[in-house]
């Protein structure tokens, strides 16, 4: 996995339209890397369920203009792609449980709490770190 | 969010434009229940042949609209929608609740 072909950071506040500039980044990214339509619909799917997180949920309450999101994308020598997506937000109280289908925090927003098993779904390896000050998601995923 | 609605007889017919995210998704609700109060049709037709995006706020659309269609006694039927969103209903285990048609054209 070691040696990086291409590698793209971007920051950016916490606005929904913004949701849309994140996966509009990402399909950018991947047309350089020769990617699947099929794998492609994964990874935009994955890099909008992070970043609306991050939005919805991370900076809840608060002016998403002020709030910043970290999207950074990386894709490796042997087709590995790292997607790390960042807030300083709130932060995720039991990580276990919001992993579970249908867990969700926000009925009245009718989510459908499948936002965090999607992105396990589409991916090979999900690892989730937070704390009361932000949340950090890596997802990898092997292209074919 | 674009929805272009025809009311063929009894069926309310929602043609989704687009991408159906956490952004458009709320405008895209309000509209459709909009219209599904006007008219109180037989059955509401959300049209996905057109949805170029979907995660899982789309789906979270989708289940709502689905539990105000059975307040309303209409049943709601998900025409063509592509086969990433396809997986997506699958992964959630909704793609057996919900009444899908691939039929091409006007017919449902
Ligand atoms: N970045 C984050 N910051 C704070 N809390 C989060 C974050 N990401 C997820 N969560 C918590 O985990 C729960 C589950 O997330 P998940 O994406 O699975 O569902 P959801 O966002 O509630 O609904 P959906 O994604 O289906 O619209 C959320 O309801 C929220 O409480
Ligand atoms: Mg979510």
């Amino acid at each position: 996995m070691k040696e990086i072909s291409n590698t793209v950071r971007v920051r950016f506040p916490a606005l929904s339209e913004n949701e849309s500039v994140a996966r509009v980044i990402t399909t950018g990214f991947l047309m350089h890397q020769g990617v699947t339509p099929a794998a492609l619909a994964d990874i935009k799917t994955v890099v909008s369920e992070a970043v609306t997180n991050a939005i919805v949920h991370g900076y809840r309450g608060r002016d998403g203009a002020r709030c910043p999101v970290f999207l950074e994308l990386t894709m490796y020598a042997d087709r590995t792609l790292v997607v790390k997506v960042r807030d300083k937000g709130r932060g995720i109280e039991d990580i276990e449980k919001a992993m579970q289908p249908f867990f969700t925090t926000d009925r009245e927003g009718e989510r459908s709490g499948m936002g965090l098993p999607i992105m396990d779904a589409f991916t090979d390896q999900m690892k989730i770190t937070s704390s009361p000050a932000g949340t950090r998601v890596v997802m990898k995923k092997r292209l074919p | 969010m674009k929805a272009t609605t025809a009311n063929c007889g009894e069926d309310l017919v929602v043609r989704v434009l687009g991408d159906v995210d956490h952004h458009t998704s709320v405008g895209l609700r309000e509209e459709i229940d909009r219209q599904l109060a006007a008219s109180a049709p037989r059955r509401l037709v959300l049209d996905l042949s057109g949805t170029e995006f979907m995660d899982s706020s789309g789906l979270g659309l989708i289940l709502g609209r689905y539990r105000k269609a059975q307040e309303a006694g209409c049943e709601l039927v998900l025409l063509r929608p592509t086969s990433a969103i396809l997986r997506i209903l699958h992964l959630a285990g909704v793609d057996g609740m919900l009444t899908i048609r691939q039929e091409k054209g006007g017919q449902v």
